[in-house]
């Protein structure tokens, strides 16, 4: 069988019968409605999106801080405990008040 | 007064969404004829129209008006009929075996006689068809630009955004894989 042949006359056939070019009742109203129901929900729920996908990392950052905290436990000492030195630095003022009373 | 189309489009660009109902209406014959090239069901036809148009409004910021407006909602379309194409790559690989009636009578009168198989035969379009639909997605799009839509290798470049040598290779070896799939038809007919 003649393959080129056969090709030619497919290609004929395939131009010889161009698809229809109807379109479904009120497609345009379809699609405008669509649009319009995007445009109404999508403020919206990019919000949601986005805290949705963002809850299961935070979740999971959380758990392991935790973890972290929990299995290395430091000991502070009175010379880098952050705290104290603050509240410390806080209250010097008071402490004198009181030295001098 | 029926506005223009420059006019519809500055409407829906200001925010005024009705005004895109006018375009789809004037145009979506072309898009339905378009997506019917690439797809055989008329749901599947539908959803690609739909998806054109639903890109069409979320990318009209990007239309400068340079080009009319159908030139720029072609390429989209065509760029979308290739993405359906290579998402739906389904029955690539299976046999020529289930010919209906008409289409083994086509294929033997074009064996024996070959002037007497005529073009304009609905099973030699129903051959086609089948031909087509065991392309790949970039051979299936150039041989239908090509050679069924009869366009210059730089309108494809155009709708495709391929590059022109491209566009050529891609030709080449379109029209290798069409004849490589004729012969696995025939052969899978005759022996």
């Amino acid at each position: 069988m003649n393959i080129a042949e056969l090709q030619k006359k497919m290609l004929a056939a395939a131009r010889a019968n161009p698809p229809g070019d109807h379109v479904p009742y009120a497609f345009e109203k379809r699609v405008t409605a669509l649009i319009a129901a995007r445009a109404a929900t999508d403020p919206l729920a990019l919000w949601v999106r986005g805290l949705w996908r963002a809850a299961v990392p935070c979740a999971a950052i959380a758990l392991l801080l935790g973890a972290w905290a929990f299995f290395n436990p430091t000991a502070s000492t009175k010379a880098d405990d952050l705290s104290q030195n603050f509240e410390n630095t806080l209250l010097a003022s008071v402490d004198q008040t009181d030295l001098a009373q | 007064m029926e506005q223009t189309e420059a006019e519809l489009i500055a409407a829906v660009l200001r925010g005024n969404a009705a005004s895109f109902e006018p375009l789809v209406q004037r145009y979506s014959p072309r898009v339905f004829a378009t997506a019917r090239r690439y797809a055989r069901r008329e749901v599947e036809v539908d959803d690609i129209a739909q998806e054109v148009w639903l890109k069409a409004f979320e990318k009209l910021k990007s239309f400068r008006g340079e080009a009319p407006f159908e030139h720029w909602l072609m390429r989209l379309t065509v760029r979308t009929c290739y993405d359906f194409l290579r998402a739906h790559q389904r029955n690539r690989e299976s046999s020529f075996s289930d010919f209906t009636e008409p289409e083994n009578d086509w294929l033997e009168r074009f064996v024996t006689q070959p002037e007497t198989a005529t073009e304009n035969a609905d099973a030699a379009r129903l051959l086609v068809g089948r031909v087509l639909e065991r392309l790949s997605p970039q051979a299936r799009l150039v041989i239908t630009l090509l050679e069924i839509e009869d366009r210059s290798v730089k309108e494809i470049a155009q709708l495709t955004g391929w590059s022109v040598p491209l566009v050529k290779v891609r030709a080449f070896r379109a029209r290798a894989e069409m004849r490589k799939v004729l012969a696995k038809m025939t052969t899978d007919k005759y022996l």
